[in-house]
């Protein structure tokens, strides 16, 4: 099975041509905004990170930014850069050209002022663009993809309708050679023997390791996960407790065996399923995923959640029909209708498996046809 | 996964002493499972659990055929089943010794 996307010089295959203007630090947050009010068509991110950052919380903020740059959703990426901050604009675009990324780098300080940064800034990008639009569609096997699975704003259906029919869809894609990514560990605590039995010894390992590392934090804040997660809609929606969330959630990955268990914004070595350590916060998991390759994320939701990704079709799966119908215009499927008694498990699971195809073919969801660009970078440290 | 009679019901699994109610179940309200049946003894909302059984105090209460937690109080077939009477197991840190 095929889809049409864009083949990288790296041999990734993107589903987007999207030209990112991306700061390497917070500073140059601005200076990027305004880049984007008159290249309109390239894609801008903010971000609240970059400097006086240490040790493994850097090189995941730096890991993060470099593979999300060069997700091959992206054509070209405009690192822009103040100057003296720690996390070095140019050393950040040499990580993102090391990845086989076509990437151009400018800073404020180097520019003398924002102004002169603006206005190469809109030059390059100008040219970014030009050049993007000659890259074109062409057929490329299923298998080249990595799906992301995510679950937010979960309710008591989420295990029911939506989580099921997606694992469906994560077990096709798996069956066709691909790649689906499991996440959001601590909703994974309470489910995650589960998985494990699916997995080699040594995977089963590592996977407890994670799930340890989670309980290990709860401690040593001396707080009951409970109090944020699940969170307080989660409860009205009739999760109880963490396990329950957690066993609900670990339907979004499928059946089939568990491969690999990667960090956060780590690009997975092995195709079919893998788990991922990224937190439950909705948009810091999303980024974690698309940083690590992801091309398409499918993302159920009971409460009704609208975030879209800056570079990937984030397709939104109700779990009830009366939050799809409320919110129609952020949603793209329905599986409340499992719950009606109007499609089955693998009706509506065969419905999601043909839109991420055709999401990859280049179908709008409504979260990009909204324009949204949400981006958030997992902290695992303080600043100083 | 078995319905209730009126399809106001779920149980995933057949060890399950919860229901999942797939709409709001006004209290007094009967929900059936062939000859098994419970009185609801609260409007419980849907998305939310009905007791099919009574849980003693720190019993387990099983979901998908799973603890998900357990009784923090006793609960008597037909009550709501929620974060009034039931607590986690897992992820408790409010339970970790405080070291020196």
């Amino acid at each position: 099975m095929t889809f049409a996307g864009y083949r990288r010089p790296n041999g990734t295959v993107g589903v987007r041509n999207h030209v990112l203007v991306i700061p390497s630090v917070m500073c140059a947050n601005h200076v990027v905004n305004l880049i984007g009010r008159t290249c309109s068509e390239a894609v801008t991110i903010n971000h609240p990170t970059g400097c006086a950052q240490v040790g493994t919380d850097f090189e995941q903020t730096k890991r993060t930014m470099a593979g999300f740059a060069a997700n091959p959703n992206v054509a070209a990426v405009l690192v822009v850069g103040l100057g003296c901050e720690t996390n070095e604009s140019k050393a950040l675009a040499q990580e993102i050209a090391a990845r086989g990324q076509r990437v151009e780098v400018i800073g404020i300080q180097e520019c003398d002022g924002t102004t002169n940064t603006i206005a190469r800034g809109i030059e390059i990008v100008g040219e970014l663009l030009r050049e993007a639009k000659n890259h074109v569609r062409t057929r490329a096997d299923v298998a080249e993809l990595i799906l992301g699975t995510e679950c937010g704003g979960s309710d008591g259906f989420s295990g029911i309708t939506a989580n099921p029919a997606l694992g469906y869809a994560s077990d096709r894609l798996v069956a066709a050679g691909g790649t689906v990514i499991l996440a959001e560990l601590p909703e994974l605590v309470g489910a995650e023997h589960l998985l494990a039995e699916r997995a080699s010894p040594a995977v089963a390992k590592q996977l407890y390791e994670l799930i340890e590392r989670v309980e290990a934090r709860a401690r040593s804040m001396h707080v009951d996960i409970r109090y944020g997660n699940p969170t307080q809609g989660n409860i009205a929606g009739g999760l109880t407790t963490i396990e329950e969330k957690s066993l609900g959630a670990a339907y979004k990955g499928g059946s089939s065996e568990l491969r690999e268990v990667v960090e956060y914004a780590e690009r997975p070595r092995s195709r079919g399923l893998v788990v991922m350590d990224t937190p439950g916060q909705d948009i810091e998991q999303m980024t974690g995923m698309v940083a690590g390759g992801a091309q398409v994320v499918v993302f159920t939701t009971g409460r009704g959640t609208p975030t879209g990704s800056p570079i990937a079709p984030v397709i939104k799966v109700a779990t009830n029909t009366p939050m799809f119908t409320r919110m129609r215009e952020n949603m793209d499927l329905n599986a409340g209708t499992i719950l009606d008694g109007n499609a089955s498990i693998a009706d509506v699971g065969n419905d999601i498996f043909d839109w991420i195809i055709e999401s990859a073919n280049g179908r709008k969801t409504a979260a990009e046809e909204l324009e949204f660009r949400d981006f958030a970078i997992n902290r695992i440290g303080p600043s100083f | 996964m078995p319905m209730s009679d009126d399809g106001a019901a779920l149980r995933l699994k057949d060890d399950d002493n919860v229901a999942v109610c797939l709409r709001a179940v006004p209290v007094a309200s009967t929900v059936r499972f062939g000859a098994a049946e419970v009185r609801a003894l609260a409007d419980i909302p849907a998305g939310h659990k009905i007791a099919l059984q009574a849980i003693a105090l720190g019993a387990l209460v099983r979901k998908y055929g799973q603890p998900i937690g357990k009784a923090s109080a006793p609960i008597a077939a037909g009550e709501h089943v929620h974060v009034h009477n039931v607590e986690g197991m897992r992820g408790r840190g409010d339970l970790a010794e405080v070291s020196a």
